[in-house]
């Protein structure tokens, strides 16, 4: 054996935002994804010891063991008015919520339109992944018209069950929001401008400039029946025609930072 | 300080503002609205946090928010208000943050309407939201008792991490009376060891009302049950007024209590040996002190604006050995202090019995009158 010397250099490493324990995501899911992304966000703000987290309920509930910085744990749909009694007691800390479509879009609606009116000046990552993952996978508020879930067997019917909701469209509209867009976590490209998107909604907060919100489409493998890859190809094929990336409200003083 | 006359509800409010409230997040509803009008110029001028909320639901949610930072918060509603704002109660005990409720009850169920009634009682005492907890329950029966209550709820909530509720109605609101605010004390932005205000120089911490293992969730409920004892021991308050000499007593709390110590008044100038025992602290209700005083009497007359809901705890601290009657006025009808001077006068007629259900007698008795 000749001897050689490798010159080792780290790449990839857990942000220090992420705490060092095995999560209960399902395999392929792209919560995991979007937790990254938002703990290498703070690392790269240093604000790890300036945040404070709000959990919601859904698969997301256990977040607050994922995150290594403060968090509290919501009751369905009200993490944003929890976050902003933190936010008013404490305006100079940056407060998100991390919540999914049924926390979000259907028991939470009121609590979400009530914080980007007021412009409460928090940061909500939104994961829309077309269904309830943690109960087994019944229909949202998000799931697409013909889309077969638990609690619509024979795919939604628009005629009883209604229309899916587009939130950051709906959220844009409001002159308290600061940043509203919506982006993907279907591939690299898309994980790339997801992450520039959540670096964009924490900007936001930390100049003081309202509410802001990054809708995530994710893919739910498990309760969707199909393989993490196959998930992925069905968000691309039907989830961005409904749902189109965009970037619906960005507030001018944003505007040089994109 | 001098007295000053004060409406109750704006005297509640700018007694927690006194308090060193840092927050205070409500929802305007019918008969508590002043102290939500009151706050929101109040906080504001003085630096502090005020949110009018979206709901109910919103308020106590900000609330909770909050109270996890290690700030003094307060929220106040009136009775379909707060069966709203339940749920977020009941996280609140769960995860042992310390917040205090006003709760200015009206007639009720449903919308019922706007006039003084006692019918939280069993809401408020009992819990109403779901699962094992207690929160500490203070009934005023004046302005001058709904300020004091108020001003020193903030350290009971903190000493035990536990909600105080004031338990108030709508004529404790709206009514006006001389009375003393306390004095200012310094606003702090507490940093207790549990909370979370940001992680800098020490390890993250979170705040939740999960515990998802059984065995974990039964011991948090033992802690919550073991804590409620310490309370039951040493946070009881009660008013007794010409008890030295009574044979009969009146047991009423809050605006029930104020009327019913007019009728005592009024009875003891017909030299009927009646006093009264008022609980202030509904939970933990004063359990020894009402059986050693009922021991001592021929029998009690207990006076709500309700169908009863005390009644059933008395009943049960008595252990129905002392003959009791009930009257109770309900949906937000006020008793006068006739009615109640009629129904002691009963009571020295000695032919009370409780063979038969107090509130059954009284449903017979109310069903001759109306």
């Amino acid at each position: 054996m000749s001897e050689y010397t490798v010159e080792e250099q780290v790449v990839y490493d857990r942000p220090d935002s992420l705490s060092s324990i095995q999560n209960h995501y399902c395999p392929g899911c792209t919560h995991g994804t979007a937790h990254r992304l938002v703990a290498e966000v703070i690392d790269e703000m240093n604000e790890k010891s300036n945040t404070i987290g709000v959990a919601s309920v859904g698969c997301s509930v256990f977040a607050y063991n994922y995150f290594d910085f403060d968090f509290v744990q919501a009751p369905h749909g009200r993490a944003p008015a929890m976050a902003t009694g933190v936010k008013r007691v404490l305006p100079n800390r940056i407060v998100m919520t991390y919540q999914g479509d049924g926390d979000l879009a259907s028991i939470g609606m009121g609590e979400i339109v009530a914080a980007a009116a007021r412009g409460e000046n928090i940061t909500v990552i939104f994961v829309n992944n077309a269904n309830y993952g943690m109960t087994g996978g019944q229909m949202a508020p998000t799931t697409l018209p013909g889309q077969r879930t638990s609690s619509s067997p024979t795919g939604r019917d628009v005629e009883t069950n209604g229309f899916p909701i587009r939130t950051a469209e709906m959220l844009a509209t409001l002159d308290g929001a600061g940043y509203v867009v919506r982006r993907s976590l279907h591939d690299p490209k898309h994980v790339r401008q997801a992450k520039k998107a959540i670096r964009l909604a924490f900007e936001t907060q930390r100049q003081g400039l309202g509410f802001s919100m990054v809708e995530l489409l994710s893919i739910c493998p498990t309760n969707w029946g199909k393989t993490p890859l196959q998930a992925l190809h069905w968000l691309e094929e039907n989830m961005i025609p409904y749902y189109p990336l965009g970037d619906y409200k960005v507030h001018p003083a944003l505007s040089q930072k994109i | 300080m001098a007295k000053e006359l004060l409406k109750g509800n704006i005297a509640i409010a700018e007694a927690a503002v006194r308090a060193g409230v840092n927050a205070y997040f409500g929802y305007p509803i019918t008969p508590q609205t002043e102290l939500l009008e009151w706050m929101a110029v109040r906080m504001p001028e003085l630096g502090r946090a005020f949110v009018q909320a979206e709901s109910e639901l919103g308020a106590i949610n900000m609330v909770y928010g909050a109270a996890c930072t290690g700030a003094r918060v307060l929220s106040s509603s009136s009775s379909p208000g707060v069966s709203l704002m339940l749920e977020g109660i009941s996280y609140i005990a769960g995860t042992e943050v310390p917040v205090v409720m006003v709760d200015v009850m009206r007639g009720g169920p449903g919308l019922g309407n706007i006039a003084p009634a006692q019918a939280d009682y069993n809401q408020i005492v009992h819990g109403g939201g779901h699962g094992d907890y207690h929160p500490i329950v203070l009934a005023p029966a004046n302005i001058q008792e709904a300020i004091d209550l108020t001003y020193s709820a903030f350290d009971l909530a903190e000493k035990y991490r536990s909600i105080v509720i004031i338990l108030a109605d709508g004529s404790l609101g709206q009514m006006m009376e001389p009375a003393e605010l306390p004095p200012m004390k310094p606003v702090i932005m507490r940093q207790p060891e549990w909370a979370t205000y940001g992680a800098e120089g020490r390890e993250r911490r979170f705040l939740s009302s999960i515990y998802l293992d059984p065995p974990e969730e039964e011991e948090a409920n033992f802690r919550f049950e073991r804590r409620w004892q310490e309370i039951k021991a040493n946070e009881v308050q009660f008013k007794e007024y010409f008890m030295e000499d009574a044979k009969y007593a009146v047991v009423a709390f809050g605006t029930s209590g104020r009327i019913a110590l007019s009728a005592v008044r009024n009875a003891r100038a017909k030299g009927i040996p009646v006093g009264l025992f008022r609980p202030v602290s509904l939970a933990p209700f004063p359990e020894k002190e009402l059986a050693a005083m009922a021991e001592k009497m021929e029998s009690l007359l207990v006076v709500e604006m309700n169908a009863g809901q005390m009644l059933d705890d008395v009943m049960n601290i008595t252990a129905r050995r002392t003959p009791i009657n009930f009257y109770g006025r309900m949906g937000g009808v006020v008793p006068m202090p006739e009615e109640i001077e009629a129904e002691i006068e009963e009571l020295t007629k000695g032919n009370i019995s409780n063979e038969t259900h107090p509130r059954d007698r009284w449903l017979a008795h109310m069903g001759k009158m109306n």
